[in-house]
Parts: structure tokens; sequence; C-alpha cells
């Protein structure tokens, strides 16, 4: 009974969509109001609806009602009851559901919170997420119903979970990976609205830029939470493998990257105006082709659950439908949001443009990279594949990455319409002096080797890291005092940045761990030692343990520091009962300067096992550096700005008026 | 006017040298980065040259498989495809789901003696994966145990 109620809630959502994509519009080219007013109500009941249905699929799970061929497929009895709960979106269907529970999610939050925004604009934005609802929504309800019953012959048990996915990572990863895809079909929506109305102000961007930082903000905890579940949890100690999965997740995240700042320009300046339209519909686009390469089956891998050619072709249609439609209607409207303002060749908004041409570039190599696989084998047939390596993606990515980390510092502390090159020198010359020879000088003491790739990486942190320093201070100079000066800066100034900050941080975390990790496969005999530096690691043996659904060979290592007892790690090979597969759960001793990894390999004779163990210095700052960036995000939106309730002030105020002198950070307050 | 003009010309000429830029870059990188899939009876019949960088992929034989007496963590096995099998070296753990009688690809290259050096085993992530490498690699092997084997 319970899943016909969400089956039932499914379809009463589908028609409500239906109207939300039909009625708002109806109203604004008939100017009728009441048809406007209505997408509101219609919001919060497909969200109503969309509440209800999932959690009648949480229920089944919760209850093991296994004659929902869904949840027979992806549970069992013997799970513990959060991950019967998280299996939920453990498999295609549900993943789906939570998809579209997600655009609800997202079209509800905007009828509530665009209170300012003027009713036919409003109108329009909600008809668009409407649209994208009824496509998602009619596509699970044809292909893939989680609903679907076994009703003849219902199994007393059902098959369990991927064991991969039985980990607190799949917990939280796919919510807030989805809550960022699905996020950018806000901005994906205001970009269309856009483009219908020919009204591309600072207004606009000003309504567009909290929802797209959010998503964004999302999108990049998304990426992190599943590069720290890599880490641990495929056992083997690497954090980003240039995967497909992984590209087409990271793909939005840069294109993203570059909207935000593409918007900033276009709020300020009221410039690049087109190139936002088409970098909002590309983000949207690249989260699709993410959806639609993953679970199409097109390319293998722990997230491609269905490899189903059906469901792969609707999808496919939906991805060309939203591409195609919005690109023609680009291309018909585009001329009218042209932008008029002049700017030099040195001012901020050409070191933004070569941000965003930075981004898109390298998101173009990583698309290739992607997809080149596929291309090949359409061209040369099955009989020669061919794959992409890391190699590949390391040679176009970093340099473009580093090129990039260059130009943000100076971006950053130069200034709208023009900069003279006398005044960047000015601001700069410690900043570069100083990074260049702390980036050589603090490796050089501290390991004694010369590497010019660590060279590089140290003095772009330490290049950003002063260069914000720089930049709030010359910022702050005419005021009374530090504090009355630093909180004179406004909330988004700070926001961009601790996201900045975030960069370095990364930059810092990848390139060390990169570089000076120690990596060590050994066979291991109990009483055996091993030294990586300061640590010694003595293999004390394995015993069987018992878990709630699985028995595992548990190991234990002791470790030393500098000769004197330390820590212990219990790194263990588990069987699940259920299906029989077996999974490797590292053991990781999380530190901020370094993780101490272990993870057991395969038996190898009387007693011994294979045992991986890492040194792994500053891997830590890789997530560290992710959550300042989306900290900074979120902490740019709750500039005072965007809650500004008077709608005819923000209309009025074009972006001509706003004048370079006045506003002399990125994302400060438009005088 | 002539700022104006400028300004563009700075613009075209930054992107056509950041075109030039990218498109050096995917050249070097793509020269780098790929890998070309072998079946073991494209390596026995002399497809790959000593020291190419190359991904084979098959069936670890069944009782091909060695892992005792040997230095450190080396195993060895056979990685067949039903009609030649190719001898591959690895150090280091074994994935979880690597099995005899399972299918199996892995990264490297060929020494002096002809045997595979494997830098890499891949771990697949479900009980019932076959890469579409794999696959592909059997079905070619299938027809060609026809063809070629019983020659």
């Amino acid at each position: 009974m319970i899943p016909e109620l969400g089956n039932f809630s499914l379809v009463l959502a589908l028609s409500l969509a239906v109207l939300l994509s039909v009625l708002p519009m109806v109203g604004v080219y008939r100017n009728n109001q009441l048809l406007m007013t209505l997408s509101r109500p219609i919001c919060s009941g497909i969200w109503v609806f969309m509440v209800v249905s999932f959690s009648c699929l949480a229920w089944a799970f919760l209850h093991d009602d296994f004659s929902v061929a869904y949840v027979a497929r992806n549970s069992n009895t013997l799970l513990p009851w959060y991950y019967k709960f998280t299996a939920v979106w453990g498999g295609h269907e549900g993943s789906l559901l939570l998809w579209v529970l997600m655009v609800a999610s997202w079209t509800y939050a905007v009828s509530l919170f665009s209170r300012n925004l003027p009713l036919d604009i409003l109108a329009r934005v909600l008809s668009v997420m409407g649209i994208i609802s009824v496509c998602f929504l009619l596509f699970m309800l044809l292909t893939s119903n989680p609903f679907d019953r076994l009703m003849l012959n219902t199994p007393a048990e059902g098959t369990d979970l991927n064991p991969l996915l039985q980990d607190f990572g799949l917990i939280v990863h796919p919510p807030f990976l989805y809550m960022g895809y699905v996020g950018f079909s806000v901005a994906y929506a205001f970009a269309i609205t856009a483009l219908l109305t020919g009204k591309l102000d600072a207004a606009w961007a000003r309504w567009t830029r909290p929802w797209t930082n959010t998503a964004w903000a999302f999108l990049t905890i998304g990426i992190a939470l599943g590069s720290w579940w890599a880490y641990y949890e495929l056992g083997w100690g690497g954090w980003w493998f240039w995967d497909p999965v992984e590209n087409v997740a990271f793909m939005p995240w840069l294109v993203g990257t570059a909207l935000i700042h593409s918007l900033a320009v276009t709020e300020k300046r009221g410039v690049f105006k087109s190139w936002t339209v088409l970098l909002a519909i590309a983000a949207f686009s690249l989260s699709l082709l993410g959806t639609f390469i993953v679970r199409s089956g097109l390319i293998t891998s722990v997230h491609a659950f269905a490899v189903d050619p059906e469901r792969g072709l609707v999808l496919l249609a939906i991805l060309l439908l939203v591409i195609g439609a919005s690109l023609f209607l680009y291309a018909l409207r585009a001329p009218v949001v042209k932008g008029s303002a002049s700017y030099t060749a040195t001012s901020r908004e050409v070191f933004l443009l070569i941000n965003n041409i930075l981004l898109v570039v390298s998101t173009a190599g990583i698309l290739l990279g992607t997809l080149y696989p596929l291309i090949h084998e359409a061209i040369n047939g099955e009989a020669n594949m061919v794959s992409v390596g890391p190699p590949y993606f390391n040679t176009i990515f970093l340099p473009l990455m580093a090129i990039l980390a260059a130009f943000l510092t100076i971006g950053s502390i130069s200034r709208w319409k023009k900069t003279s090159l006398s005044y960047l020198k000015q601001q700069l010359m410690k900043v570069l002096v100083s990074s260049v020879v702390l980036g050589v000088l603090v490796p050089l003491i501290v390991t004694r080797e010369v590497n010019i790739g660590i060279f590089v990486a140290v003095t772009l942190a330490f290049w950003i890291v002063f260069g914000i320093a720089r930049d709030i201070q010359v910022k702050t100079a005419n005021k009374t005092s530090i504090v009355a000066g630093l909180k004179s800066l406004s909330l988004s100034y700070y926001g961009m940045q601790i996201a900045h900050l975030g960069m370095a941080v990364i930059i810092l975390g990848i390139c060390l761990t990169s570089h000076y990790s120690v990596e060590r496969d050994v066979r291991l005999a109990p009483g055996d030692q091993l030294e990586i530096g300061r640590y010694t690691f003595i293999f004390e043996g394995v015993s069987p343990v018992q878990g709630p659904n699985y028995v595992a060979d548990a190991g234990e290592i002791t470790v030393l520091k500098n000769g004197e007892s330390y820590l212990s790690l219990f790194p263990e090979k588990r069987t699940y009962r259920a299906t029989g597969s077996v999974q490797t759960e590292a053991d990781i001793n999380v530190g901020f300067f370094r993780d101490l990894f272990a993870a057991l390999g395969d038996p190898r004779g009387e007693d011994a096992w294979v045992v991986r163990i890492h040194v792994k210095p500053f891997v830590f700052w890789i997530w560290l550096g992710a959550f300042l960036m989306a900290g900074g995000g979120i902490t740019a939106i709750l500039d005072k700005r965007y809650r500004v309730r008077e709608t005819k002030n923000l209309k009025a105020k074009t972006s001509e008026q706003v004048k370079s002198s006045g506003s002399t950070d990125l994302l400060g307050e438009a005088s | 006017m002539l700022a104006h003009r400028q300004q563009k010309l700075a613009i075209v000429m930054f992107i056509v040298v950041g075109a030039a830029l990218a498109v050096g870059l995917l050249l070097v990188a793509l020269n780098e980065g790929i890998n070309v899939f072998y079946t073991p009876t494209e390596v026995s019949s002399g497809d790959v040259s000593q020291g190419q960088n190359f991904r084979v992929g098959g069936m670890v034989k069944t009782g091909s498989l060695v892992k005792d007496g040997l230095d450190g963590t080396e195993v060895n096995f056979l990685a067949t495809d039903f009609c030649n099998d190719i001898l591959v070296s690895f150090s280091g753990p074994l994935p979880d789901l690597f099995r005899e009688g399972q299918g199996v690809v892995a990264d490297g290259a060929l020494d002096e003696d002809g045997v595979f050096r494997a830098t890499q085993i891949l771990a697949k992530h479900d009980e019932n994966y076959m890469s579409a490498e794999v696959k592909a690699s059997l079905d070619a092997a299938e027809t060609e145990t026809a063809e070629v084997c019983h020659q």
C-alpha cells in the first residue's frame, strides 16, 4: 500500500509539474496575474508530493518490503537501519528520485526566497524549472520507477547494498553532489528568463548570484566528499583518479566557477552578458551530461547502475532537448543582451576574462579526454579500444591551473575599467619577491631537495596568500584602525578571499601530498617491521572479527614515532555475507600535517599479508581547501545587499552607474 | 576609437595565444596519456614492441596464479583470451575482486623476456562487472579461437 502511495505521489507531482511549466508562462504572455501567482502554490505542491514519495520509498527500505523490486535489489534484512535508509539513493531509480526531490526543493526555495523578484520574472524562472521537473519525472515513471513491484515472487531476502556503498561517505556524498548539480538548474532558469525577456542588468545578476554560489558550494563539498570517500573506501589511498565519473562532476564545477566570476563582471560592469548566459547554460548542460554518462552505463564505473540502452536514449533525448533548445534560443536572443561598457587591457574585467578562458579551456580538455575513448571507438570500431589516463589530464590541467593561480592575485587586486601597470607593480612587487623567495627557500630548507614543480606550487600558494593580505591592507589603509578597517569590508569580499585562500590550501595539499607521500607495498609476517621516516610500523598479525552483516580479517599494526609507542591501526578485509563480496577497509590516522594509511592486501603464505602503508603529508589540506572554498561561497551570499528588498531601487541601478573608483573590490557594495 | 580597437586586438591576440597553447598542450597530453588496449593474442602475434606502455585484458587463467616463493609482494599469473596466454608479473596487493577465472585488465609494458610487467591491476568495483574492454576482447578471442586457433 505504501509503495503505491509513493507512486501515486509521483504521478501527482508530475501533473503539477506540467501545470507549473505551462500556466505561469501562459500568464506571462496573457499578462494574467492570477496564472503567474499560481506558480508559488504549485511549487509547494510539487515539493510536498516529492517528499511524500521519497518517504514512502524510505519506509519500504526500513520495513524490508522486498516486494518492491528496487528494495529487493539494494537492501537486505541484515543491513543496519541507517544503511537501509541511505540505500534509498544507492541505486539508479532511487538516486533519480533524490535528483527530482532536489529539483523540487530548489524550485520551492526559489519560490520562497524570491519575494523581491518581479512577478513576471519569477513566473518564467519557475516555469523553466517546471519543464526540467517534467522531463525527469517522466523519465523516472516511464523507464526507472523505484516503486515497481515483484508481486508474484517476492523474494524472502534482498540482494544487499553494494558493500562499497555501506559507508558514511555515501550517506552524505550524493545529496551534496545532487544539490550542486541540480542547483545549476536555477542559474539556467534565470539565464533562459534573461534570454526570453531580453533584460539582463545588474539586478538580474544580483538575483542569480546567490543561487549560483549556493549550488557551487554544494557541488564543491559534494566533489570533496566523493574524493574523500574514494580515498578511504576504495581502499588504496588515491584521492583523485581522473575517472570519467569524477570528470563529469568536475566539469560543471569548473564552468560554475567561471560563471561565478563572470556574474561578478556582469553585475558590476554590465559586460560579458551573453557570455554569462552561455556559461549558465553550459554549467547545467554539463550537469545533465554527467547524469547521462553516469546513468547510461556508457562508461562502466561504480556509479553506473543502469546498463540499459533505453534509459540512456531517453536521457540523451532530454540532454539534447535542453542543450538544443537553449542554444537555439541563445542564437536568437543573445544579440539583445549585449553589453556596452568599455574597459582597457589591464582592467579587472580582462583578468576575469582570462580566468574564464582558462577554466573553460581546461573543461574542454577534460571533456575531450573523457569522451575520447567513446569517439575513438565510434570511429575505429569496438576492437580498437583506448583509454585516456591521468598523464593526459595532468598535462592539460596542472599548467592551466598554475596560470590561473598566477592571475588570481593580479585579478583580485586590480580595479575595474582601468588599472595601470605601475599601480599593479607598486601593489604586487613585494608580494612577488617574497613569495618567490619563500617558495624556493622553505621547501629547500625543509627537504634539502631541488624540485622545480614544488617550488612553483609553494610560490603560487604564497603568492595567493600574500596577495590576499596585501589587498586587505590596501583596502583598510585609510581607516582609523585595523579593526574598523576589517569591519568596513563586506561579507562578499571576505567570501571571495576565503575561497581564494582555499585555492592556495588545495594547491599546497595536492602538490605536497603527490610529491612527498611515501607509499609502500610490503609483505609482512607477524612481528615484521617497516620504517618510514620517523614512523615504525609493526605488523602484529590478523585475527577474525564479526560485523553486523560481514565477517572480517582484522589486522593490527602498531606504530612507533621516533621509537616510542604512538598509536595502532586496524585495517580490515571484510567479506559480506549476503553477496560474498570482499571489501578492503583501510584504517587512516588523520592529522593536520600528515595521514598514516594502512590497508590489508591479500594473504601470502603462512600468516603473511601484503600490506599497503602510506605516510601522506598534507593530504588533509586538499579537503580543507575545498571546504574553505565552499565556505567562501556561502559567506559571500550572506552579504546584506542580497537581502535588500527594494526592488525598484535595484532595477533603477544600472551597471553604468557603478563608478570604478567607487567599487574597488570584486564583490563589494555597488555605490 | 583607437583604444577600442586596441582592446579588441588584445582580446583576439589573447584568445589566439590561449588557443595555441591549449592545442599544444592537448597534443602533448594525448601522446602521453593514451593507452591502447590489446588482447593476449595481439600481444603474442607481435603487435606490441618491448617497452611500449599499453593495456592488456583477459581472464586470469585458472590455476596459473603464483603467489608464494617469489620476491616480496610479487605475483605471477597468466591472462588469457582462450586462444593465447600472456604471463603477467605484478608487485603489490591484488584488488579485492581479483580471482582466477575472472576478467582482469592490466596496465604496463613488456620486458626483454616477453613478460608483461604490470604497474597497475585494475580494481573493479562490482562482482558482476566485466569491463567493456575485457568483454570485447573475450568476444574477439572467441571468434578468433574459431578462426585462428583451430587452424
